[in-house]
């Protein structure tokens, strides 16, 4: 059995009833939920003047993220392909307007009315062609197309994904950059395998000086003030191949052999009897000195 | 699913080039209450096309809706509760949403608008 639920089967039957149950019972899943949805809230870096924007929550599931977008006040459409996650949503009493749809075939809103979209974990399932009519490349295409349309100008996404190689990273940051999306890819926490997270933070519009990218958290996970150090270090966003760079250094640092183990090495040839061993002078295991 | 919602959604079918408004076939309505939030309204008024809010509330039995409306009657307190009202308090919970173009009907049950389109519209 493939540990990846990408592998498994399409996300409308892999989120059965069994599944969309641990989503309201796991407190695990609950809390990685919050975090990650605060996150991508984060990112979004919606003016701060406490009003209450319309967000789109691609993938909602059963209303975990919208929960978290409600708390802050926001108003939420949610949109999800697996029925059962949602009828999940249904009985959490969620506050936010459900949609049933397939975001490869498009979005679907009226341009320009979103003030923004977040989605946790829901965009690798894009990358599976899980019948003979799915082309990932195209489905991508569609999505990005119709987020890039419905969101406001100057509005932003951040999307939350659990990649399964690089390749796919570069197919899914692609697709949305040729759609005309300025921003990139927010690795968080680069340095640990479990905690890293990447968030592909895009902007509605060509880039500006309001438009930088937002920086990756670094350190622990739950070490806060060990990322507060880290601030003012500039390499905040690590990408995937600067990870990958094979550490040349290490295989140039040789162990030196001094002078006290070429005096333990006389010592012991004398003790096994050989005679022709050099006396110890002052020039045993001395330094060569450095000519060309 | 309320009006807010309806207000923003359009066909999604291909070769559909003006999907909106989406024409409702309600069999139930339901009315849930939550806070007035002035702000928010006053956010998205510009946003919203009132012609369809207008006919997509006529069609979930509200009626006192004005034909014309500008932003300064925003700062009435009694348009600002008939406005709230219809755009996050009615729910739209069984019916069809009725795509004008092809007449193509997306069934709403339980609240959630089923927007799957089958693999010759995409």
């Amino acid at each position: 059995m493939a540990s990846r639920p990408e592998l498994q089967n399409p996300p409308e039957i892999y989120y059965n009833e069994t599944e969309a149950r641990k989503y309201t019972t796991s407190s695990r899943i609950i809390e990685i939920q919050a975090k990650l949805t605060e996150r991508a809230l984060e990112l979004l870096a919606l003016p701060d003047d406490g009003l209450p924007r319309l967000i789109l929550d691609i993938g909602c599931g059963s209303g975990l993220s919208g929960e978290t977008l409600s708390e802050k006040g926001h108003i939420w459409i949610g949109l999800d392909i697996s029925q059962a996650m949602l009828d999940v949503a249904l009985e959490r009493e969620t506050e936010g307007d459900l949609i049933l749809s397939d975001i490869g075939q498009g979005l679907g809103f009226r341009p320009g009315t979103l003030d923004g979209a977040i989605s946790i974990s829901a965009l690798q399932w894009l990358c599976n062609a899980d019948k003979s009519c799915n082309d990932p490349r195209q489905r991508l295409k569609t999505f990005f197309n119709s987020l890039y349309q419905s969101l406001s100008r100057g509005a932003r996404a951040a999307l939350q994904i659990y990649p399964q190689n690089a390749a796919q990273l570069e197919m899914i940051s692609t697709a949305a950059m040729r759609c005309g999306f300025s921003g990139g890819l927010v690795v968080d926490y680069p340095h640990s395998t479990r905690a890293k997270k990447y968030f592909l933070c895009l902007i509605c519009g060509p880039p500006n000086l309001n438009s930088a990218l937002p920086k990756a958290k670094l350190g622990m996970e739950s070490d806060e003030s060990g990322s507060e150090v880290d601030s003012d270090n500039d390499e905040h966003t690590v990408t995937v191949l600067e990870r990958q760079r094979p550490s040349k250094k290490r295989k140039v640092e040789k162990k030196v052999k001094g002078r006290a183990w070429v005096l333990k090495k006389k010592e012991q040839r004398r003790n096994h009897g050989f005679v022709n061993v050099p006396r110890d002078t002052k020039y045993t295991g001395r330094k060569r000195k450095a000519h060309f | 699913m309320r009006l807010l919602t309806h207000n923003m959604l359009a066909c999604n079918i291909k070769g559909v080039t003006n999907g909106f408004p989406l024409g409702i076939d309600a069999t139930r309505v339901e009315t849930k209450e939550v806070e007035m939030n002035p702000d928010f309204l006053k956010h998205i008024f510009p946003k919203l096309r009132w012609e369809a809010f207008r006919a997509a509330a006529h069609s979930l039995g509200i009626d006192n809706l004005p034909e014309q409306v500008d932003s300064n009657m925003l700062l009435d307190e009694e348009f600002l509760q008939q406005f709230h009202h219809a755009l996050l308090e009615v729910h739209l919970e069984e019916g069809a949403l009725i795509c004008p173009e092809t007449g193509r009907r997306f069934p709403v049950s339980k609240g959630i608008p089923n927007m799957l389109l089958n693999e010759d519209e995409v």
